[in-house]
């Protein structure tokens, strides 16, 4: 069984008990353990099932590259599932659940997927369920749904309690990890002068190396990375993250890093994750080496750990994973596992080296403590179900005849060390197989390049591929100096401290074990915990002709899900080569992308939630509008009042209310939102001639002029009013959306084509708040107010004039989109709401009535008036549009003209604007099509026109509509059949847009 | 995410900053232009795994437009320059062709 | 019209810094070329001011300028002297090629008082706050969160943050959120 011992334990503080909940189970940890190491110290070996068979699985390493150990966290709105218990910090009260079970983790009725295996191999899920169609819904698909699948996901209603931020950070070497390496290079260059931030993952600084053990500079590891911590925060150029991983490396030095705050305290105040946004000119990746499982059948039975882990949960945490222990290895690291253990008291009944010669020193030393070593050994097979309990002891060289049973309870596997290269290659780092080592390591002549060109990362340390303690540390030093160098410190050249260690035998590469294990063994033998993926699928792969790495990566998952196969990526790739007679190096490896861990959503969100979560803009009247019931429309970021319902009024009802009352006596619309651009200079009147298709420059000093704007595809992109200030200047109005983008569009066409012209342009939309007042009672309500002369004759239909109504300083067009008398008021934006006020109340009297977009855009309709993103769709011309007056035939050229006068545009079979009645008088559905003669060639029926713009009209009391109609206006009073859906269609007759007071009698008083 | 420096205020802008505006050195063909020379003004571009340029705009800054000649293989910025020329400046094109000889893009060289 | 109505009539937040909305704050935008003599000569005259370099500010008492881009200046000075200075501007460049707008009350304005202000704002814009980086005397646009932004320092402890005034509330709302008192990164502080 897995336990406490009552020695070792130097991460965790046995004065400070912590209860945490396990399944329901209540347990004790100790301040400092990992889930993963409490729930081992209260023998729960056994933390989940696997992805696909359901096969019991226990932890097997002791970091973040654990593919097993995944767990629901939390609960309620701070559930998490796929978390790995073997970075998350215990806090008390933590809760946990195991995944992929049902209905318990002891007894899973899944398991019956593990008696199917032979069925399940790579590719099952392509072979199985394309035939019969079918069964995919009613079959394949419940099936899948219920028995595969990682943790569950969070309630529907369940909403995330936290807080999360964002932080830009700017430094000229950024080293992630914190290990010795790390360390010894983030001084090397904090010493030459640069700026260094270092972000290491877990709590703790130091790495792997104080569990390693040997010397640096005669001191202990841990003596070491606490004088090199020290030294670090003592430079006012230097700083350490903990808690914080290096997620990913991307273009031009740009680094995100993974604060993880308050997930070891939740009860703690602030932000629970903080996604640094980092920007470094050189970046260190010192994220150390993973050590590779062994491939063996049984590989995968809960108590077969990695040998590192097995050391790390004995000296870190103080748990003994098991009693007895046998060790299998390829290489001399996993004999340090052996000697802690038996330090600690516990059994290793044996070691089963691959290695025919058999290790160094470190055999020697485990050999001198009376440990049994077996050279050239295999484990043939690992015998238990939910434990360990035994190991059957073979030949490397063989088939796997069985020439020993030894019992144990627990595995000790080690198949040498991994460079963890994900950082390095993220941006484009390429790597170079290292056949000594049998692991890639960074290729140091084709390192990811920065915006200048030049490489922009450096490994270090064990990510590097130096593995002794001395070359770690010089490897180290080497790095922090190059990159130091390359943001020009020059400063203190320091050497690096010497690092004592036993001397190593070279590794023996061992895919699979043994060497020749018959079928029957290779379908146990695991190569991706995560995803079920056997040695024997990876095999069937490439017989069946998968030769890409990344494609059998696809067929077979191997490397997939959320460890992104960490443990099996260079034990499957090896696999892959020695099935396809190829070497590794060609075979290659799969793409490392960011993020190294996964990241929390909420991380990537930062601040962005709740009142924050996206911009709303708000007129200088929206707090009036909210008082009185606004019944809101999101108008790009704006928010627009589309109906002002009142108590029990129906919105429906609201629109009615808000257009008969503007028609019949007076209405009053919010207009802020459109935009106002002011253009100006000598060459204005030419610009905006190019820009509109209508003529400007002929436009008088005091008068508005409609335009039309088009891309230079063509097509109708905004329209509005255009006021002529003075002989030199312009205001522009364009639509509510179309503000920034046409002053976008201006400022293009200004500094990038036609330079040399005298045109400025300022934005100014926000610098007014804006007012229609509409309807017969217009007039008289600005001649309440008082201060100017609004008469027809003093201000004519489509003129402005400046001066003063109630005492506001105004600017007043006589401009409708309406057909009604109207007037639309500027005033200084901090003026808007006291000017709107003011409007109401001198307006009682008239009953004014204050109206949202669905009035306004019935009015517009009524009136045959066209809207942007209505009428217009990016497809559609002003020609479509009947807007022919619009356009001005004098001007040679304007944005758009030549477009306009392609083949396809000039066609005289484009659908154009009529207007629409049904027979009944109902209201088409929007979007509906009018239906033609037959069908085209996939069988749809033909169409011959489309709905834009659709409406009940209270004016008419009938439904209106705006459509685009193939020979349209040729066929006024022809009758056509519409639908969307609709079923018998709808019977619509052609007529003109202009609904009402087609001669403008109402707007021209 | 780029880091591109803006000529116009000196900022080395994150992508976030910035909004690409496409193909540089577009020559426009108006109402008398023929409909080959028009199209091609209008849809067609270089597509080159190499040396690009385009133009993109300071929008979340100075708002200025301006031109880039990217490596858009290696994301390497060779140079930023004016919006307002209509081909590249000779040192710019000089650092491109020391860093990447032979290159083509339609008739520069 | 002292007594204008703010976007969000004068809000504060207390944290890591102290945040308020700004009264009184007169803007005027100034588009020409600004190293145009006759320019320099007329904002040097109605605001007291040589026009800064490139992203720099310049302040004489109550007015000031802000560079925004090499054809474009942020001119500053309270609220109610800003449509007669924009007048007098405006008639002193008749004759140049300029364009002077009174935008007073386009935008709102928070000061951020506190040594943690670099933090508030390297939370929210993309820029280095490092003090060898960003100082007293430079001006920067750029966008905070998903919004257009200026800021600059009017010393080590003062800034102010300029944005659209329909964004205020948003933007209230993320510097209050990024000053939150337990949400200290503690990054310029050694």
């Amino acid at each position: 069984m897995s336990t406490r011992v009552q020695t070792q334990g130097r991460l965790i503080n046995r004065d400070r008990p912590v209860s945490f909940k396990f399944n329901g189970a209540l347990m004790k940890g100790y301040q400092g353990d990992t889930l993963a190491s409490a729930l081992l110290a209260n023998d729960q070996m056994l933390m989940g099932r696997s992805f696909k068979y359901h096969r019991p699985r226990g932890v097997v390493a002791s970091g973040s590259e654990e593919p097993n150990a995944l767990v629901n966290l939390g609960e309620g709105n701070r559930f998490e599932p796929n978390q790995r218990a073997t970075s998350t910090e215990i806090f008390h009260g933590l809760t946990a659940t195991s995944q992929n079970h049902w209905p318990s983790l002891e007894y899973d009725i899944g398991i019956v997927n593990n008696v199917l295996a032979r069925f399940l191999s790579a590719g099952f899920y392509y072979k199985m369920f394309i035939h019969p169609r079918p069964f995919w819904k009613y079959v394949y698909e419940p099936f899948i749904r219920h028995s595969a699948g990682l943790g569950k996901a969070p309630d529907a209603e369940a909403r995330d309690e936290d807080r999360y931020e964002h932080f830009y950070a700017f430094t000229d070497v950024l080293v992630i990890g914190g290990g010795v390496a790390g360390l010894q290079s983030a001084l090397t260059a904090a010493r030459a002068g640069a700026k260094v931030l270092l972000l290491e993952q877990t709590p703790h600084l130091g790495g792997r190396a104080p569990v390693d053990g040997g010397t640096i500079d005669g001191l202990s590891p841990e003596a070491w990375v606490e004088k090199a911590r020290a030294e670090l925060e003592a430079l006012p150029n230097a700083q350490i993250r903990t808690r914080t991983m290096g997620a990913g490396v991307y273009d031009h030095g740009y680094v995100l890093g993974y604060e993880r705050l308050t997930d070891h305290a939740p009860e703690t105040a602030g932000p629970r994750h903080r996604l640094w946004r980092i920007r470094a000119a050189q970046i260190i990746t010192a994220t150390g080496a993973i050590e590779r499982p062994l491939s063996f059948a049984g590989n995968d039975i809960p108590g077969v750990m990695l040998a590192s882990a097995v050391r790390d949960y004995l000296m870190n945490y103080g748990v003994s994973p098991g009693d007895r222990t046998v060790v299998v290895t390829n290489n001399d690291d996993a004999y340090r596992t052996a000697i802690a253990l038996v330090q600690a008291g516990l059994k290793v009944p044996a070691i089963l080296d691959a290695r025919p010669q058999g290790g160094g020193a470190l055999m020697d030393e485990a050999k001198a403590l009376g440990i049994r070593v077996e050279t050239g050994a295999a484990a043939v097979k690992v015998k238990g179900a939910k434990r360990v309990h035994s190991v059957c002891r073979g030949v490397q060289a063989g088939e796997g005849e069985v020439l020993e049973e030894i019992f144990c309870d627990a595995v000790a596997m080690s198949g040498g060390w991994s460079p963890v290269v994900h950082l390095w290659s993220h941006c484009g780092g390429k790597l170079t197989w290292d056949a000594d080592q049998a692991a890639f390591r960074p290729d140091h002549d084709r390192a990811p390049t920065s915006h200048d060109g030049n490489p922009f990362v450096i490994a270090s340390g064990a990510a590097d591929g130096a593995f002794h303690l001395k070359d770690v540390l010089q490897n180290a030093a080497n790095a922090g100096k190059t990159a130091a160098g390359r943001v020009g410190a020059e400063g203190v050249d320091s050497a690096a401290p010497s690092g004592d260690a036993p001397e190593e035998a070279p590794l023996v590469p061992v895919w699979m074990m043994p060497q020749g294990a018959q079928k029957k063994l290779r379908m146990k033998a695991w190569l991706d915990y995560q995803n079920d993926v056997k040695v024997s699928d990876v095999q069937l792969a490439a017989q069946e002709g998968f030769e890409s790495v990344e494609h059998t990566k696809r067929y077979t998952t191997l490397g997939m899900a959320t460890d992104q196969g960490k443990l099996s990526n260079i034990n499957g790739l090896a696999t892959l080569a020695k099935a396809l007679d190829a070497e590794i190096p060609q075979v290659g490896t799969t793409t490392f992308r960011p993020p190294y861990t996964p990241i929390s959503m909420g991380a990537i969100a930062g601040e962005a939630r709740g009142e924050i979560f996206q911009p709303i803009r708000k007129t200088p009247m929206h707090a009036w509008h909210e008082a009185h019931g606004a019944h809101w429309e999101p108008v790009g970021h704006w928010r627009r009042p589309y109906a002002f319902p009142k108590s029990g009024e129906s919105v429906h009802d609201a629109v009615k209310r808000e257009v008969l009352a503007t028609r019949n006596s007076l209405g009053l619309l919010d207009a802020s939102t459109l935009g106002k651009i002011i253009v100006k200079g000598p060459d204005a009147g030419r610009f905006l001639d190019m820009l509109y298709t209508n003529m400007m420059s002929t436009l008088k000093p005091g008068k508005c002029r409609y335009g039309l704007m088009c891309t230079e595809n063509g097509f109708l992109t905004d329209d509005g009013v255009v006021a002529r200030i003075d002989e030199d200047t312009f205001l522009c109005h364009t639509t509510t959306g179309g503000a920034d983008r046409i002053h976008a569009h201006m400022e293009e066409w200004l500094q990038t084509e036609w330079w040399d012209w005298k045109v400025w342009t300022v934005n100014a939309t926000e610098q007014f708040a804006q007012v229609a007042v509409v309807g017969p009672n217009a007039r008289k309500l600005l001649e309440k107010l008082g201060g100017m002369d609004v008469s027809k004759e003093a201000l004519a239909f489509m003129e402005w004039k400046d001066g003063t109504l109630g005492g506001f300083p105004v600017r007043a067009y006589r401009i409708s989109f309406s057909g009604e008398l109207s007037y639309e008021i500027a005033v200084p934006a901090n003026l808007g709401r006291a000017f709107w006020d003011a409007l109401i109340e001198a307006g009682k009297e008239w009953d004014i009535t204050p109206y949202g977009t669905e009035a306004l855009h019935i009015m517009r309709a009524e009136k045959g008036f066209i809207m942007i993103g209505d009428e217009t769709d990016g497809t559609v011309i002003p020609q479509d549009l009947g807007l022919d007056w619009a356009i001005s035939k004098k001007k040679e050229d304007y944005i758009g003209k030549r477009a306009q006068a392609r083949s396809h545009m000039t066609d005289p079979k484009r659908w154009k604007l009529v207007g629409l009645e049904t027979l009944d008088g109902s209201v088409l559905k929007d979007g509906a099509y009018a239906i033609a003669e037959g069908t085209n060639e996939n069988g749809q029926t033909n169409t011959q026109g489309r709905v834009t713009s659709t409406y009940h009209s209270p004016t008419l009391n009938k439904g209106i509509a705006m459509g685009l109609v193939l020979n349209g206006p040729d066929r006024m009073g022809e009758v056509i059949s519409f639908t969307n859906g609709d079923n018998p269609a709808k019977k619509a007759r052609i007529v003109s847009p202009v609904f009402f007071d087609p001669e403008g009698e109402k707007q021209n008083v | 995410m780029l880091l591109i420096t803006c000529p116009y205020c000196g900022v080395a802008a994150e992508e976030t900053e910035l909004h690409g505006g496409g193909e540089a050195h577009l020559k426009r063909f108006g109402p008398d232009s023929s409909d080959d020379d028009f199209t091609g003004y209008l849809f067609h571009r270089e597509n080159p795994k190499g040396v690009h340029f385009e133009r993109w705009r300071h929008v979340n800054g100075c708002g200025k437009w301006f031109h880039a000649a990217r490596c858009t293989n290696t994301l390497e910025v060779f140079g930023t320059y004016s919006a307002q020329t209509t081909e590249p400046p000779k040192d710019i094109l000089d650092t491109i062709r020391a860093k990447r000889p032979g290159f083509k893009w339609r008739d520069i060289a | 019209m002292s007594d204008v109505a703010l976007a969000l009539g004068g809000a504060t937040f207390d944290g890591l810094v102290k945040i308020e909305e700004l009264a009184g704050q007169g803007m005027i935008t100034l588009r020409g070329d600004l190293t145009d003599k006759a320019i320099v000569a007329a904002v040097k005259h109605v605001f007291g001011v040589t026009l800064p370099g490139t992203r720099e500010t310049a302040f004489a008492g109550s007015t000031g300028a802000l560079w925004m881009s090499p054809d474009e200046a942020l001119l500053l000075c309270p609220y109610d002297a800003a449509q007669t200075k924009a007048d007098d501007l405006a008639a002193k460049l008749a004759d140049a090629h300029a364009l002077v707008v009174n935008v007073s009350d386009a935008r709102a304005v928070f000061q951020l008082r506190g040594r943690m202000l670099r933090e508030v704002i390297a939370k929210l814009a993309p820029v280095d706050m490092s003090p060898e980086a960003f100082t007293p005397g430079m001006v920067r646009r750029t966008r905070m969160a998903q919004v257009a932004a200026a800021f600059w320092m009017d010393d080590a402890s003062t800034a102010r943050v300029v944005c659209f005034r329909s964004v205020a509330a948003y933007m209230f709302g993320l510097l209050s959120t990024s000053a939150d008192d337990a949400a200290a990164v503690n990054h310029f502080a050694g």
